[in-house]
């Protein structure tokens, strides 16, 4: 048998053989990786190259996009009075319910005043919507339509209307990247609203639970329980609902306890998100008065 | 022949740009992790089809804008496309000779060497998702393949 070149690129002008120049890239993907990842060192190069891949998502967007606008925009009129009708009703009860959260918040706020710790509520929100990109089926991220130029930065906390929506874990021109509170590389710590008990929820990358792995067989959580933002970390603002617990199982010979929770907000149906800019409260002094160590140490880190 | 090898050029970078695009187009739930790596089999079929044009360049240029546009780790596609790269321009003259069934399949091991470093890179870099279903992009690819080539062929007649 013959034995052919393998290199079939032309004989003339074909530069280094094929074999060293895949080693030079190969090399060079693994340093880039390298940078990336250990040294956080590509932010400027990264920058550059989301503003050429920018084009593209918008691209890909757009037909989502118009397609939205032309049904909303022929929208019947008969739907969208009953819509309005609804909007009205579910206003009206909104209102009634926040003329007694004000009163329950100013006095919230002398309380919290006596004990001089008055931060952790939102004070400024940015409403974005989530681009018509899929980034990866198996890491829960989407791609939202505001960026640096609009102020938002990296682990700024995303919410939705029923509660904690994820945190931005990239930051380019025009768009961020937000982590999902489900996906398996994102921890929050959260407090039970019912009895108190602080633990951490760690995403499980399955859209509909979070998995709170550091609850010990006797602590005081049970099935329906509601679980809340602690504002441990300074990430989130404190308070805002996160999941509810739907299963505590416990065996008499495991330390933990398994529990699993569903995420209050509409994690997977959602268009509009909204990007939170808040005063962090004084957390470390809160952390060492309350709970011991496996709660409220590890904070949340979006990678 | 100048003029030829530019068209196919802009034919090169054009497919394997259609390909990022479909990349990141969204799809229902149920079909996401079936989507095939369509700019990897783009690159895969320049290689084999005109491999003195088509380089490992062009195929680490191409994982590299895939990382870019889905926000993974940098270069950890690239690295994967110029591995499988590489691996074609070695077994191009075998390839080539292959019935189409048979070299959907040789397509398969490639698609599965992709995924393996796709995989392997993503447990270093800390998120290894290690579910069966990670691995269907290779059957979904290799049964995609003789589209691929069909599209193709009629295509380069055209521009040709």
């Amino acid at each position: 048998m013959v034995e052919l070149s393998h290199d079939s690129r032309p004989i003339i002008g074909r530069g280094p053989p094929l074999g060293a120049t895949f080693v030079a890239l190969a090399l060079a993907s693994v340093a880039l990786m390298v940078a990336d990842k250990r040294y956080d060192q590509l932010e400027q190069v990264r920058e550059w190259l989301s503003a050429a891949a920018y084009p593209v998502q918008v691209a890909v967007d757009l037909p989502f996009r118009a397609w939205d606008w032309l049904t909303s925009s022929f929208a019947d009129r008969s739907r969208l009075r009953e819509e309005n009708l609804e909007l009205t009703a579910r206003l009206r009860l909104a209102n009634l319910q926040l003329q007694r959260f004000a009163a329950l918040e100013d006095e919230n706020r002398r309380l919290r005043d006596m004990r001089a710790n008055s931060a952790g509520v939102a004070d400024r929100v940015l409403v974005a919507s989530i681009m018509n990109v899929d980034l990866d089926p198996f890491r829960h991220r989407v791609l939202v339509d505001k960026g640096a130029r609009d102020g938002v930065f990296k682990g700024q906390a995303v919410l939705d209307a029923e509660g904690i929506f994820g945190q931005v874990a990239q930051v380019h021109a025009e768009t961020a990247e937000v982590i999902l509170i489900t996906d398996a590389e994102h921890a929050i710590p959260v407090q039970s609203n019912r009895s108190g008990l602080r633990t951490i929820a760690v995403g499980t990358g399955d859209a509909g639970r979070l998995s709170l792995p550091f609850v010990t067989g006797e602590s005081d959580l049970k099935t329906g329980d509601l679980l809340i933002s602690t504002g441990i970390g300074g990430v989130f603002p404190r308070g805002y609902p996160v999941a509810e617990v739907t299963r505590v199982d416990r065996t008499a010979a495991a330390t933990f306890a398994v529990v699993d929770a569903r995420p209050t907000s509409q994690l997977d149906r959602n268009r509009e998100v909204l990007l939170v800019w808040f005063t962090a409260a004084s957390a470390p002094a809160e952390a060492a008065a309350d709970t011991p160590a496996p709660d409220g140490t590890a904070p949340e880190q979006p990678q | 022949m100048r003029p030829t090898n530019l068209t196919r050029r802009l034919l090169y970078w054009l497919s394997v740009a259609a390909g990022l695009v479909l990349a990141v187009v969204p799809l229902p739930e149920w079909l996401g992790p079936l989507r095939p790596d369509l700019a990897l089999l783009a690159v895969i079929y320049w290689i084999l089809t005109s491999p003195r044009i088509a380089g490992l360049g062009y195929a680490w240029v191409a994982g590299l804008f895939l990382d870019v546009l889905r926000g993974m780790t940098l270069g950890q596609h690239a690295l994967a496309f110029v591995l499988v790269a590489f691996l074609t321009h070695r077994a191009q003259l075998r390839m080539r000779m292959f019935p189409i069934l048979h070299q959907a399949g040789a397509v398969m091991l490639l698609l599965a060497v992709y995924q393996f470093v796709i995989f392997w890179t993503d447990g270093l870099t800390g998120h290894g998702y290690t579910g069966w279903n990670r691995w269907l992009p290779v059957l979904s690819g290799a049964l995609l393949w003789p589209l691929i080539v069909a599209a193709g062929d009629t295509l380069t007649r055209r521009v040709r």
